[in-house]
């Protein structure tokens, strides 16, 4: 029932199973879940505060490792994928935007947008070509040079967003991205997201407990004790 | 992340908590400066030690005595035979006083022995006084007894003319002034007047050519006669009588290429013959010993400085370790490799330990030199060429990898600690 029909879905998670702590303060993050990500949708995952939505985000991400069941990336199992080829895949495929922006205050805007291609290794040429290609794109290239401390938070945020788009990923996960910023600043960062996903084919995977952003993803996941709810498909 | 970009972050890092930063530097320097002033002075008194070795020329010299024959405790009952009276004159060379006397029987014993040539005996002569020729006031004065095949150490002049038939002298620096013979140059080439006793009670003077003036020093005490000056003083100090030929001290020169081995049976062949027989650097190991542990002893004080500030370091970066909690999960989520952020962290130790043992090298010999020059004009003017401390660049360049060595190492702890984050732990953070 997983993989017969359509396209090889990018991430699909099946019957995953975590767990936190030991002994009787034992704890089932999550509890068999089972879910498939397509390339180019977004998926919203919702739920309450302790339901286990970061947790599923971390494991379908791959920055934890399930204790039960399966992941897969583009159909092959990433339990066998060495741990360089994990970092090499998160690093490529994948970018991060979370609530807090883990903007690092003493390098320039554009020395945090570059992060990952320094990471990855990139000359510097191409590292400062990229970057601002991309703050160029979000209409941020006049505050390369800045300290990101001068900046305020919507601004911020779109920086975090450049950081995670400069190595052109695959999917981009999203935890609370919003969750810092007032509703005027939230919806412009947001307009980007949707605009990307939209317009350049990236796949979206949103953690988020704000209804009116959920309900602009193709698809809602609900996940409440760790276990998943019903899958609800938007008409729009 | 490529080692170029991992080492300016490294150094971006280290100065983003400034005051931190400084003052574990600071702990730092003080093991350093510490470390580079105790390795100088050793160096500059060793170096001090040596050239005045260097100076006697005397490297392929040995010195030889007999070996006291009565090992028993208490003093050794008087042979008319063997017994000198006690050495006449102290010096590097003159072996321990009253062991006991060599005679011909010895010589002839030591010219069999493998490996040595020039067997000479020392003829010790006391001299009562050296005045310059046209009178004035006389000055006690001691003649080196092995000057004759040592070289010295010279402000002015030329060494002595071992085989000339001309008396000839080297005099101290020191005598120049009151014996009224001008700067060193002027001195040269000028005669003086050594007087002796001899042994009915009678003064004699005898004229000598200075060839040479000699820097003082630590080994280098008295003036220097050549042969013909010291068998002249010895003809009238013994009254011109038959003296029994007997000896406290004689001189052989070995193979100067021979190594340890070849010299340690030297020495055995002239055990075995009753005598003892030492090199210059035997009768000196006992200053390199003091030396070396007077500036060991400084050296540790330096150490536990050090080992202080390897806990500073290792406090501090676990500090910046936990601050940066998040930042490290950030990068570790975009990919970056445990080994990499092992590395970062170890890196940042090092450039502080860099930091420290650079400014503490600097402070050391900003202060040291101008000591030392002090020190070599004023209070310690009397020792000729002696630098208290002397900075080579190697020991300078020594220190500060050693210590870069020692934040690495202090590093590793806290780099292991960042190394171990995970990404799910900088969002706990949170």
């Amino acid at each position: 029932m997983n993989t017969s029909d359509g396209p090889v879905p990018l991430l699909e998670l099946q019957r995953v199973s975590k767990w936190y702590g030991r002994g009787d303060g034992r704890f089932h993050a999550l509890d068999r879940v089972s879910m498939q990500v397509a390339p180019g949708e977004s998926v919203a995952v919702v739920g309450k505060s302790g339901s286990g939505k970061s947790t599923l985000m971390h494991l379908a991400a791959l920055l934890d490792t399930p204790d039960e069941g399966r992941l897969l990336v583009d159909g092959q199992d990433a339990s066998g994928l060495s741990a360089k080829q994990v970092a090499g895949m998160r690093n490529r495929r994948f970018g991060f935007v979370f609530q807090q922006f883990f903007l690092d205050p003493a390098s320039s805007v554009l020395d945090n947008v570059v992060l990952p291609l320094t990471i990855a290794g990139v000359p510097a040429g191409e590292r400062r070509r990229r970057g601002m290609a991309v703050l160029e794109q979000l209409d941020l290239a006049d505050k390369a040079r800045n300290r990101s401390t001068a900046l305020s938070g919507g601004q911020k945020q779109r920086v975090v967003l450049c950081r995670a788009l400069v190595t052109e990923p695959d999917v981009i996960f999203a935890d609370e991205p919003t969750g810092n910023l007032d509703s005027a600043t939230g919806a412009v960062v947001a307009d980007e997201l949707f605009r990307l996903n939209a317009e350049g084919g990236i796949t979206l995977v949103l953690v988020t407990h704000d209804e009116d952003l959920a309900a602009r993803c193709d698809r809602r996941v609900l996940v409440r004790d760790g276990r998943l709810g019903d899958s609800l498909v938007d008409a729009a | 992340m490529k080692t170029t970009d991992l080492l300016a972050t490294a150094v971006r890092n280290t100065f983003r908590s400034k005051l931190r930063t400084t003052l574990t530097v600071l702990a730092l320097v003080v093991g350093s400066s510490t470390l580079t002033l105790t390795t100088a002075l050793g160096a500059g008194v060793t170096d001090y030690v040596t050239r005045q070795v260097a100076a006697l020329g005397a490297d392929d010299v040995l010195v030889v005595t007999a070996t006291a024959q009565d090992t028993s405790d208490g003093p050794a009952e008087y042979d008319p035979d063997r017994s000198t009276g006690g050495a006449a004159a102290a010096g590097p060379m003159a072996g321990p006083p009253g062991g006991g006397s060599l005679d011909d029987t010895s010589l002839d014993d030591l010219r069999a022995v493998a490996g040595l040539s020039d067997v000479e005996p020392i003829r010790t002569v006391s001299v009562d006084y050296v005045r310059a020729e046209d009178g004035g006031a006389r000055y006690e004065t001691t003649i080196a007894p092995t000057s004759s095949i040592a070289s010295s150490d010279l402000a002015a002049g030329e060494q002595l003319d071992l085989t000339g038939d001309e008396p000839e002298l080297v005099l101290p620096e020191d005598f120049l002034e009151p014996l009224d013979l001008g700067a060193a140059e002027d001195a040269v080439g000028r005669t003086v007047v050594l007087a002796v006793t001899d042994v009915l009670g009678e003064q004699h003077e005898l004229v000598a050519r200075l060839v040479g003036v000699s820097n003082p020093g630590l080994l280098s005490t008295g003036a220097g006669a050549n042969n013909t000056l010291v068998e002249q003083l010895a003809d009238l100090q013994g009254a011109r009588r038959e003296q029994p030929a007997v000896y406290s001290v004689a001189t052989a020169r070995f193979d100067p290429g021979a190594d340890d081995q070849e010299l340690q049976q030297i020495k055995d062949d002239v055990a075995a013959a009753g005598m003892t027989a030492q090199t210059v650097s035997d009768q000196l190991g006992i200053v390199t010993t003091v030396i070396s542990g007077i500036t060991g002893v400084l050296s540790a004080f330096a150490a536990v400085a050090l080992f202080a500030a390897a806990f500073g370091i290792v406090n501090t970066l676990l500090m910046s370790v936990q601050e940066r909690t998040r930042e490290i999960g950030l990068m570790k989520a975009m990919g970056m490799r445990d080994g990499r952020v092992f590395a970062l962290f170890s890196l940042e130790a090092a450039f502080i330990g860099l930091l420290g043992s650079g400014l503490g090298v600097l402070l050391a010999v900003g202060v040291g030199a101008p000591l030392s020059a002090w020190l070599a004009a004023g209070p310690l003017a009397a020792l000729g060429g002696l630098d208290v401390l002397l900075f080579q660049p190697v020991s300078l360049l020594g220190v500060v990898l050693l210590i870069v060595a020692i934040a690495f190492l202090a590093g590793t702890l806290p780099a292991r600690a960042a190394a171990r984050k995970t990404p799910i732990d900088a969002r706990r953070y949170e």
